[in-house]
């Protein structure tokens, strides 16, 4: 190995040192990024994973000094009280409760959103652009400062203690943020395939539900993953307008959950996961979606 | 726009016949905003403004008798050493959570854009504290942290870090910075979604340009990465503080404010005003405060856009 040959260009003389020296060096490199992908893999899913255990191991182990991270048999005896037992019967209410407020909530929004998002898109004028930077701004409201009157409100119309009424007051953030997903969606789509449709004699609205739509179908799937995971997330709201098994959701549910069955605490992780899976389940097998949302809601604004 | 006809070709006699289609096309988008216009008005403006105006009196929640008393209740909150120290409080999370957010979140999409086998795994992992209910995240970190059984005082007992079980969420110093670990692990996934998306938008060529030119690893990232990612990162610094200016639900299940109002923020200040003490207009008072709060927020982030903006 001659050290002084400078004339020769430097990729044209990799020397079994220098070849190895650098095969160490990516060595060291590869192993430093599994380490780092091991520790993001270990900080991203053991609290969960912890959460998931605790959900099926006998309580006794649970609680047991010093702990025993994994236990010797696993319990399905919470799952089973959750979906069948006595001890379950305000879960399961709640969870009806929340598939239902999520369902209309997003029905709602997603109709009152398609429409002005389309309007936003097809017609842009200043006075339009101005009006969807006031309804983003209402996402800088914080909830308690229109929780009060809409307290009064849902009491005056009878609609306190009601899944209706709180998916009526979840339409109130649900409406913009959609309008704003389905603008970006529809903003992609060229008008002049609408314009073709109409040369062919379609009137706008048939334009829009024949050719509009179907493409934005993509935008249309993102939207109801986004309102189906908010309104599932929601807790403050819900905590106030519901006071029964009638309208009371599952956040409301699980955060009483955990002071009502505070001694087993394998019982509240049940209902962790329970309540935790429709909206996992959701995100996971529509992430394309999810991804598409957040920078469709994110990188352009 | 494309339906309003030339006033100049019609006819005078059937000009009036053309304005009123005309008007009426022009009221189509106003029609199809409708509905949206309807919710944002009914179920966000109007109980703004109602708030706006229940601020200025005494109003009991359980009676019709509400007395004007102008900006007493604004006077009493800046005299009130409580609400001082929720500011306070909501400042400690706010500052503590976004800023921990922002530098993991960039981390981890950093780590992320370089390729290795699993990287596409780990990428979709990041879903799952995203799309975890935060009522839930909530429970699970209030299990982690539990005093007598919890795993973080079994994990640091075990490896000998710490000698003996602590009281995480009991202690009064201790307990926010706790939440604010619990709302870490949620949310810098957000910030990492939305650079590693950013990310992907650089030219790789750019990066080798550079490094021909002989730019050093963190030249290229301030140069390079930094610029390209700048619009994500600023849109998740201003969704993230919004939220975390606003936070309950995490505060409500993991501590209700304890120990010794020590993790009280704002929202919280406002809940209990209203739902404890039964006080609307004190309450809608400390609510507008936490409004006015979040828009100086907002206010000097949009300053900060712009500046940069004009800079580079």
């Amino acid at each position: 190995m001659r050290a002084d040959a400078p004339a020769r260009p430097r990729r044209a003389a990799p020397g079994p040192a220098r070849s190895a020296a650098r095969r160490r060096r990516q060595v060291t490199a590869s192993v430093l990024t599994y380490l780092a992908a091991l520790l993001l893999l270990g900080f991203l899913v053991a609290p969960f994973l912890w959460l998931l255990i605790s959900s099926v191991a006998p309580l006794a182990d649970l609680i047991q000094r010093p702990l025993h991270w994994i236990p010797p048999h696993a319990t399905f005896q919470r799952y089973a009280t959750i979906f069948f037992g006595a001890d379950g019967r305000d879960f399961r209410f709640a969870l009806r409760n929340s598939a239902l407020v999520a369902g209309i909530a997003t029905s709602i929004s997603l109709v009152a959103g398609m429409l002005g998002a389309y309007a936003l898109s097809r017609y842009p004028s200043r006075g339009r652009s101005g009006l969807l930077y006031v309804m983003l701004a209402t996402y800088m409201t914080p909830p308690v400062a229109i929780l009060l009157p809409i307290y009064l409100m849902l009491g005056r119309l009878g609609l306190l203690n009601s899944v209706l009424g709180l998916a009526l007051v979840y339409t109130s953030f649900l409406t913009p943020f959609l309008t704003w997903i389905l603008k970006g969606f529809f903003d992609a789509i060229p008008e002049e395939m609408e314009e073709a449709a109409r040369i062919d004699g379609a009137s706008r609205l048939g334009s829009m539900v024949r050719v509009t739509l179907p493409l934005s179908l993509p935008g249309v799937i993102t939207a109801i993953l986004f309102g189906v995971i908010l309104a599932w997330d929601e807790f403050l709201y819900a905590l106030i307008f519901t006071s029964s098994t009638a309208a009371k959701t599952l956040p409301v549910a699980i955060s009483e959950f955990t002071s009502r069955f505070a001694v087993d605490y394998g019982l509240m992780a049940a209902g962790g996961i329970v309540a935790a899976l429709p909206p996992l389940i959701l995100a996971f097998a529509l992430q394309r979606y999810l991804i598409a949302g957040l920078t469709a809601g994110g990188v352009k604004g | 726009m494309a339906g309003v006809p030339e006033p100049v070709t019609v006819p005078a006699r059937r000009a009036p016949r053309l304005l009123a289609r005309a008007a009426r096309r022009a009221s189509v988008p106003w029609l199809m905003l409708l509905p949206a216009l309807a919710v944002v008005g009914g179920v966000v403006g109007y109980p703004f403004f109602r708030t706006l105006y229940l601020s200025f009196f005494n109003a009991p929640l359980l009676s019709h008798v509400r007395t004007a008393v102008g900006l007493g209740n604004y006077l009493h909150a800046f005299q009130s050493a409580e609400f001082r120290a929720d500011v306070v409080h909501t400042l400690h999370f706010t500052v503590g959570s976004i800023g921990l957010e922002l530098v993991l979140g960039v981390a981890v999409a950093l780590f992320l854009n370089r390729p290795f086998v699993g990287q596409r795994f780990l990428r979709a992992m990041l879903i799952l504290p995203l799309a975890l209910p935060t009522v839930v995240n909530a429970v699970m970190w209030r299990w982690i942290y539990n005093p007598e059984y919890g795993a973080l005082n079994a994990l640091l007992t075990q490896t000998h870090i710490l000698g003996s079980y602590r009281t995480w969420l009991g202690t009064p110093g201790l307990a926010m910075n706790m939440i604010i670990v619990a709302d870490v692990w949620k949310n810098f996934t957000l910030v990492a979604l939305l650079v590693l998306a950013a990310l992907q938008t650089i030219p790789v060529e750019l990066h080798d340009a550079a490094r021909v030119d002989g730019a050093g690893g963190w030249q290229r990232f301030r140069f390079i990465t930094l610029p390209g990612i700048r619009p994500a990162l600023l849109v998740a610094l201003v969704l993230r503080t919004v939220e975390a200016l606003k936070v309950f639900d995490i505060i409500y299940v993991m501590t209700r404010g304890g120990p010794a109002s020590s993790t009280k923020t704002l929202s919280f200040l406002v809940y209990d005003e209203a739902f404890s003490f039964l006080k609307l207009g004190s309450a809608a008072a400390y609510a507008f405060l936490t409004v006015a709060l979040i828009m100086v927020f907002v206010g000097v982030y949009i300053r900060l856009l712009q500046s940069r903006g004009v800079a580079g």
